[in-house]
């Protein structure tokens, strides 16, 4: 059983906090516990938001008692069976690397000190765990990234980053799910569509689930995107 | 169906629900109301539930014409208003006629009015939500805010008839601040990440809302806090009203469009009962901040709700 506290955060909003530190073992923590409050529902509670260590859980103060939810969070974070989360499938993720869709390929291969191809194989080669969405609808926080590739955000934002695009900040990795300004590596692109209000799921990735990368070449990236265009509709 | 155009939008013009809760885990920001007491305000006195859709005004009000007669509500900042021929201040409900024309004037005090019609705004929901989010391009009408030549479907009309004469609300629960504004805090979630006089700081001198502050949050200018561990957090979740604090010691206070995490540490939490009056703060307003206790921040809540209950069991 690892160590967790409950906080405060206003009137509204109670965060119960694990171990400072981005960890796939205290992430399924978080997880699990987000899961549960899903499944049996605190009534007043309105959202429940799982992230690297911590879940918030949102609540309407004149419909909830606090003790009880206090109680609920304290029994449910200590309980040494969380349920294991039921295994997904690992999702695998086409990504055409470098040129016009990775301009910071280049730039990622000159601090890991090897080729962009060596970083294609480093990027591809790990499994990597989804810790949480935040930042925009269907951004998934993902890690860890090989410490040789793990480049840190660029020194100045891009003003416009298309969709699709795959990038790397430090140990994390991800896929922008719409067009943004945004900080991190560009190394290449997915013709996938993290967020997609005309699926059935709008949402590609869930916190918990896991994910790995590998490479296409343009023309297979250019048949695919035809693919989800006509699935979009 | 029935619908209402837009003839000038205004500065920024949005349509807004009560918020798009329940998908913050997926990275979905809640949006809605910046002032959420004078959307239920303008809701009750329209005969709308309080979950039906809104335009939220900032600033400088739109032009718009009605198709169909129907009963319309304003509540929150005041404005002159001119409906055809006749002009009064904003604060109220009223009917329009079928072609008529609204036009907002000249601002009196506040930053947000709502503006309400029977039957509420019938855009198409997005994820279970009309509220527009402007960062994601969500809701609303595509995402984004009015312009010039927009159309919004209006929904049926409740079967409570209109009344005809003006409808003054009994009694307005919570009066719109005219520049400067109290909002009371409760410490947390990482007020541990700070200096032991940061909460007293925070108390000790007014802030300055920016320009640079939006319906994401205000940019604040003023004592500055600091931290004892940095400003980077293991990006955690980041609840309305809270107040996170960058490098600088200058609090960032989150509101509506908010993202729904952050790795900035945050100092205190401004009460549920006092968010609708930051909301009607704009740049160059100044705010007190003042810690209360949990106890003080249910009461006042709980206050709020029975004043907005009487309202609207009055205008039933």
């Amino acid at each position: 059983m690892s160590a967790f506290r409950v906080v405060e955060a206003g009137d509204s909003a109670l965060v119960v906090e694990f171990e400072e530190r981005i960890d796939p073992a205290v992430n399924a923590r978080v997880v699990a516990l987000a899961d549960r409050l899903r499944v049996e529902p605190v009534a007043g509670v309105r959202d429940v938001v799982p992230a690297f260590r911590s879940v918030a859980v949102y609540f309407d103060p004149l419909r909830t008692s606090y003790e009880t939810l206090v109680a609920r969070l304290e029994r449910d974070a200590a309980a040494p069976d969380l349920p294991a989360r039921s295994q997904r499938d690992v999702l695998r993720v086409p990504v055409c690397y470098g040129d016009e869709f990775g301009p910071d390929l280049a730039d990622v291969a000159r601090f890991a000190g090897t080729t962009e191809s060596a970083v294609v194989d480093l990027h591809t080669g790990s499994t990597y765990f989804v810790f949480m969405l935040g930042f925009a609808p269907g951004m998934a926080y993902l890690g860890i990234v090989d410490r040789q590739i793990a480049a840190p955000r660029r020194g100045t934002p891009r003003v416009r980053v298309p969709r699709g695009s795959v990038g790397i900040a430090g140990e994390q990795t991800g896929i922008y799910p719409v067009e943004t300004p945004g900080g991190w590596q560009i190394i290449g692109r997915t013709p996938l569509r993290p967020f997609d209000l005309a699926r059935a799921d709008p949402f590609l990735m869930k916190a918990g689930d896991l994910v790995t990368f590998f490479a296409i070449d343009r023309l297979q990236f250019d048949r695919l995107e035809r693919t989800t265009q006509r699935a979009a509709g | 169906m029935a619908a209402v155009h837009v003839v000038k939008p205004g500065l920024l013009t949005t349509v807004q629900d009560r918020g798009r809760w329940g998908f913050q885990a997926l990275g979905v920001s809640v949006a809605g109301p910046m002032d959420p007491v004078s959307q239920r305000i303008a809701n009750a006195m329209a005969g709308n539930p309080p979950d039906a859709a809104t335009l939220e005004i900032t600033l400088a009000g739109p032009e718009l014409v009605f198709d169909d007669e129907r009963q319309v509500a304003i509540s929150g900042a005041q404005f002159e208003i001119a409906l055809d021929q006749r002009q009064f201040l904003s604060g109220g409900a009223f009917v329009v006629g079928p072609g008529a024309t609204l036009r907002f004037g000249r601002r009196v005090r506040g930053t947000r009015a709502y503006l309400a019609v029977a039957g509420g705004f019938d855009t198409p929901p997005v994820l279970s939500s009309r509220a527009t989010h402007l960062p994601s391009m969500l809701g609303g009408l595509g995402g984004r805010a009015l312009v010039a030549g927009d159309r919004l479907p209006c929904g049926p009309p409740p079967p409570r008839p209109a009344s005809t004469a003006f409808v003054q609300p009994t009694a307005i629960p919570d009066a719109v601040p005219d520049g400067r504004a109290t909002l009371r805090v409760l410490p947390g979630p990482q007020s541990d990440r700070f200096s032991d006089d940061a909460l007293e700081a925070l108390q000790s001198a007014p802030y300055h809302v920016t320009p640079s502050s939006n319906r994401m949050g205000f940019r604040l200018n003023g004592p500055a806090l600091m931290h004892t561990r940095g400003a980077d957090i293991i990006s955690d979740p980041t609840p309305l009203g809270v107040l996170q604090v960058p490098a600088s010691g200058q609090p960032i206070l989150l509101m509506a469009d908010r993202q729904t995490s952050g790795g900035y540490p945050k100092v205190a939490t401004v009460i549920t009962a006092d968010i609708a009056v930051a909301g009607q703060l704009g740049p160059g307003d100044t705010i007190a901040f003042a810690v209360c206790s949990r106890a003080e921040a249910l009461a006042a809540l709980i206050g709020q709700e029975r004043r907005l209950m009487a309202m609207e069991a009055a205008l039933r």
